[in-house]
């Protein structure tokens, strides 16, 4: 599927979202269950997308000392818990990646 | 009309706060799209056609990844799965308006717009001109995202190749579930689809992305259900 496809697609899901309920009106209500799932679905898609992303290494699990993006990642982990600001947590990342292959 | 006004820019005053914050957003979102391998038009088609940022910086990863498009579009659904929930949540305030109006608002609803949105409707209820404070929000984060994804394009093209930009997205998602690990269920959900993540990576078209939300969405919900 074309680049093109998959954004129309996508598009047209999340509009389908964002209308459903303010056209549905009254009809329907959002079962409990699923309202209360809602509330973890960016911790887990989130998480799901940046463990690999920092601990696995050409295809292998590397949860060592010498991985540099852990390493980074786990300042970025610290900088996000106490400063609570994107730009912030972003910079302190990058910086602590680029300083480690710099000394590595 | 003049109420209509009125309501437009106070929209587009509460938004500005969070302005501040989505600009760089979409200025990342721009560059990573470019290092991603999408075309320039593609990138800023995408903040227009898709507009919901989480979703739109992941579709740029599978892209890059080569995974099938079904699959991405299975992952977008699952994370915008929450537009739903903002949907019915201001439903009821949006009950007078019309059809055209409900489906202006719907493409405009984000995040950012709910938060503010609901804000003003729980503290000083629907009046007859309170949908274009909702406009106005939205329009403001709408136009605040595509000029920001313009700049980022602009820039990703000047920036060098060999530079590690790809390492933004697991930090952009940290600075983004951070905040949102508040009690133990959160934790819970956060820490089982990490870790089943790693542990379903070999699966064929990143599936093990979907299995592993699936999982920590389910112990979170499971969770919270106990207590």
């Amino acid at each position: 599927m074309n680049i093109w496809a998959v954004m129309l697609i996508g598009g047209l899901v999340t509009y389908a979202m964002r209308l459903s309920f303010i056209y549905l009106l009254g009809r329907f209500d959002i079962p409990l269950t699923f309202r209360r799932a809602l509330r973890f679905v960016p911790p887990a898609v989130l998480t799901a997308i940046v463990f690999p992303e920092l601990m696995m290494h050409g295809g292998e699990l590397d949860i060592s000392l010498g991985n540099a993006r852990l390493l980074a990642g786990a300042i970025a982990v610290l900088t996000a818990w106490f400063t609570r600001n994107i730009l912030l947590t972003i910079l302190a990342g990058m910086a602590a990646l680029l300083l480690l292959q710099l000394l590595g | 009309m003049s109420q209509n006004r009125v309501s437009f820019w106070a929209g587009v005053r509460a938004e500005f706060p969070l302005l501040i914050a989505v600009f760089p957003f979409g200025m990342i979102y721009g560059v990573l799209a470019l290092n991603a391998g999408l075309s320039p038009l593609a990138a800023q088609a995408m903040s227009a056609i898709v507009f919901a940022g989480s979703s739109q910086f992941i579709t740029a990863k599978l892209v890059h990844d080569q995974v099938p498009g079904l699959v991405i579009a299975l992952t977008i659904a699952v994370v915008n799965l929450r537009h739903m929930l903002y949907s019915a949540s201001l439903a009821p305030h949006l009950g007078s308006v019309s059809m055209r109006w409900k489906a202006l608002l719907a493409y405009l609803l984000t995040d950012e717009a709910y938060a503010v949105a609901i804000n003003e409707y729980d503290r000083n209820g629907v009046t007859p001109s309170s949908h274009w404070y909702l406009f106005g929000a939205g329009l403001a984060l709408w136009s605040t995202w595509q000029v920001s994804t313009l700049i980022g394009i602009l820039l990703g093209a000047t920036l060098p190749s060999n530079w590690p930009l790809d390492f933004a997205l697991p930090l952009t998602f940290i600075a983004l579930v951070i905040p949102a690990l508040k009690d133990r269920p959160a934790v819970a959900a956060a820490l089982s689809a990490g870790i089943i993540a790693l542990a379903a990576y070999g699966l064929p078209y990143k599936l093990g992305l979907i299995l592993a939300a699936m999982v920590g969405i389910a112990l979170g919900t499971f969770l919270e259900g106990r207590k």
